[in-house]
């Protein structure tokens, strides 16, 4: 019996050794967290940063270390749904989130009800970054009672479009950007051009890859999209939606679309081996191309139809469970500098977020030599400031999606127009 | 002992230390036979209990509310969600897909898998080698196995349709039709599982009496007949086994369907090879934790009947799972 005992104890002994140790080891962190300055040396902590893709940030964490240099930063990446439907499960649960987690353009609205599941960036002093912002991408952020600010905006996505400048020569059409981008000052030149490519019949190759891009980009140019300003549903009322989906209706009918959805693996392909001759281009996705190989110059960046535009774009944000907001905070605040942001658009096709960087030669007069010297500093800068902001709604990725799923069911000839909208409108009502 | 009565006790003193050491050694025992069984098989039904029976009775209270992540209130709505559920198109198409590819999956993987494991029942040179082979497929990641055929699969560039046009057949969009790509999926489970489940025959096999074959031989029967007639009555047990454990994974597929859409939640733009586990999948995604949980039940419930159905056929006649 007693050696049985013993045998008990010992481990016992043990782990909870351990875990007054484990105890003090936190506690122990946490201490210089709010009180000393960065400098003094303190025990080492250790902040997770979660995206959903190459931020490009690997840099700029050696930059922080130079000033924290007790601070060990651990990158974890998911891919881009997963991401997010992620973050709500662990801040629900209450355990798992990251120290820093980015929250993209189409999900922060998801967040912003709930300011109580993160650390408000005012007690750190972000919010003296307000003037810098672009407003609408400030208010982005925001809780939805204006008392706390979430998540500091890392990029946006300032529209373009994406053409092989090697078709639109077969089809007889200019090749020179600026003619390009002079051939359609609306959707509906666009589409006109589009049939021009169709008449010349160049081999193997349409006009575009699909119609859902095409849809979004221009629900994403009118004034108010999915939702209104209450955040209420209005897709199906808003007379922008349909309009842009029967431009995607046309783009169909008028065989354009390579049939397509955008990010698969047959469209990665597709951009590399030149089957469709256009796309929307949002800044970020001058990177997705670049990473298909298709050859230096093979794509080339023009204007969009109608003229400006936002898609996607990141905020940084701290989620209540991190051990360390301040170090995390002040990482966002490096993440998200000016300099930072000049960097990452360089380096990674991130537009900035802040509107005075639009003016600065770094930016403004940056030109890509992947894309034949396209001027894309220029052209992002431009389709950025010329972007009206509207109201994005928590499900508005869900609502994209459902309608994008119809105009490819119009594409693939399973459905006519009105069905596929029908259709449509009956997911979106499911959606709450 | 236990009817001494304790004054009895108290009244002889010399006697009471040997005496109660006496009891205290027959309690040990007794709690060590009656009591150690339990703690040796208390590990499984803790873990059972914490990962197997809370969730599932969780899921059902889930399912009784209207639960939506990010809002603290759930409301209680009873069978609200089953009621809605039954009543949605989506839902008993989810269903009829998981049962299409389930079929189309299992059946034919069954009967290549038995002669499979039939021709390696035979003597063979390098047979370890072949054995290992047919456990390959089974251990090689489900994602890359789904990239590479949706590569073969594809629609512009397949080698599917490459091999097609050079007999001068049309291309297939499998993506987009419900039987083609109910067919390619199933190809990636078949692929995936046939050589696992062989290896269950030729083990089932490997017991039956060789005196059987013999005779069977020195009779005159073929290979084939052979087949039918000694091999299969024998391994019966193992075939239900298998039957009912395929029809399981076959219920539950969802990672083939999620990535052979480039991880479309909903199965293909038209919903043509939305599976059950995806139409939770979708749900949850949504957040609609309460609707996700009922379909989870529905779910369950239908394994159980779809199990119990393959069981009631597969046993038919001679033999059983006992």
């Amino acid at each position: 019996m007693r050696k049985l005992r013993h045998r008990f104890l010992v481990p016992m002994v043990a782990v909870s050794a351990l875990a007054l140790g484990l105890t003090a080891c936190g506690s122990g962190g946490d201490a210089p967290a709010s009180g000393g300055a960065a400098s003094q040396p303190a025990e080492k902590i250790k902040l997770t940063v979660g995206l959903f893709s190459d931020f490009h940030y690997a840099p700029l964490y050696e930059e922080f270390k130079k000033t924290h240099p007790n601070v060990e930063i651990v990158e974890r990446r998911a891919q881009f749904n997963d991401h997010h439907t992620n973050l709500i499960t662990q801040l629900t649960t209450g355990a798992g989130a990251a120290d820093v987690v980015a929250i993209e353009g189409g999900y922060i609205a998801a967040f912003t009800p709930v300011p109580d599941k993160f650390y408000n960036l005012k007690d750190y002093g972000l919010d003296k970054r307000e003037s810098e912002y672009l407003d609408w991408k400030w208010k982005l952020g925001v809780s939805n009672d204006g008392s706390s600010l979430i998540g500091l905006g890392t990029d946006v996505g300032g529209l373009a479009m994406c053409y092989r400048p090697d078709l639109f020569g077969k089809a007889g059409l200019p090749t020179n950007r600026d003619e390009v981008s002079a051939l359609w000052p609306t959707w509906d030149a666009y589409i006109e051009t589009g049939k021009k490519f169709v008449a010349a019949k160049v081999e193997g190759a349409k006009f575009t890859d699909g119609p859902g891009e095409h849809f979004r980009a221009m629900v994403e140019q009118a004034p108010v999209g999915f939702y209104d300003a209450q955040y209420n549903i209005v897709a199906a009322t808003n007379p922008e939606v349909r309009k842009a989906f029967d431009m995607g209706v046309k783009m169909i009918s008028d065989g354009l679309s390579a049939n397509l959805a955008a990010f698969s693996p047959p469209w990665n392909t597709g951009i590399a081996k030149g089957t469709f001759a256009t796309m929307v281009c949002p800044a970020w996705k001058t990177g997705t191309i670049k990473d298909q190989k298709p050859g230096e110059g093979t794509w080339d960046i023009a204007a969009v139809p109608g003229g400006g535009g936002n898609q996607g774009g990141t905020h940084l944000a701290l989620p209540k469970q991190g051990k360390h907001p301040k170090e995390a905070a002040e990482l966002i605040n490096l993440l998200t500098s000016k300099e930072s942001q000049v960097t990452l658009f360089t380096e990674a096709s991130a537009l900035p977020s802040l509107p005075a960087l639009y003016d600065d030669p770094a930016v403004k007069d940056y030109v890509n030599p992947y894309f034949g010297n396209a001027p894309i500093g220029k052209i992002f800068t431009d389709a950025a400031k010329a972007l009206k902001p509207q109201p994005v709604g928590p499900k508005a990725g869900d609502v994209l999606q459902a309608i994008g799923n119809g105009l490819q069911r119009v594409d693939q000839g399973k459905q006519n127009a009105e069905e596929a909208w029908a259709q449509a409108l009956k997911d979106v009502s499911r959606i709450k | 002992m236990a009817t001494r009565a304790p004054e009895r006790l108290a009244a002889v003193p010399p006697n009471r230390p040997v005496r109660h050491r006496r009891l205290r050694r027959h309690l040990v025992h007794q709690l060590d036979v009656k009591g150690s069984p339990y703690a040796y098989v208390a590990p499984f039904f803790l873990l059972f209990s914490a990962f197997g029976l809370f969730p599932l009775a969780y899921t059902a209270w889930v399912s009784l509310h209207e639960w939506t992540l990010l809002r603290d209130e759930q409301t209680f709505i009873g069978l609200e969600n089953f009621r809605t559920l039954l009543a949605d198109d989506y839902f008993w198409n989810a269903t009829f897909n998981t049962l299409s590819i389930g079929v189309l999956s299992t059946a034919p993987q069954l009967l290549l898998a038995i002669w499979l494991a039939h021709l390696l029942n035979r003597p063979l040179r390098a047979q370890t080698f072949f054995r290992v082979t047919l456990l390959l497929p089974n251990v090689t990641s489900v994602v890359a196995v789904v990239v590479i055929f949706s590569q073969l699969f594809g629609r512009d560039f397949g080698m599917i349709n490459w091999v097609m046009s050079l007999f001068g057949v049309e291309g297939v969009a499998w993506n987009e039709g419900v039987l083609s790509s109910h067919a390619a999926i199933s190809t990636m489970i078949m692929w995936r599982w046939t050589g696992y489940n062989a290896l269950i025959f030729l083990a089932a096999m490997q017991a039956v009496p060789r005196e059987l074959y013999e005779a069977a031989t020195i009779d005159g029967a073929s290979g084939f007949t052979q087949l039918r007639k000694i091999t299969i009555p024998m391994i019966r047990p193992t075939i239900v086994f298998v039957v009912i454990t395929s029809t399981i994974g076959a219920m539950q597929i969802l990672a083939e369907p999620l990535l052979f859409g480039s991880y479309l939640i909903t199965g293909g733009v038209d919903r043509q090879y939305q599976t059950l586990s995806l139409f939770i999948y979708e749900n949850f995604t949504k957040l609609d934790f309460g609707y996700a949980s009922a379909i989870s039940w529905m779910m369950f419930v239908f394994i159980v009947l779809v199990a119990g159905v393959n069981y009631l056929i597969t046993r038919r006649g001679k033999g059983g799972l006992t």
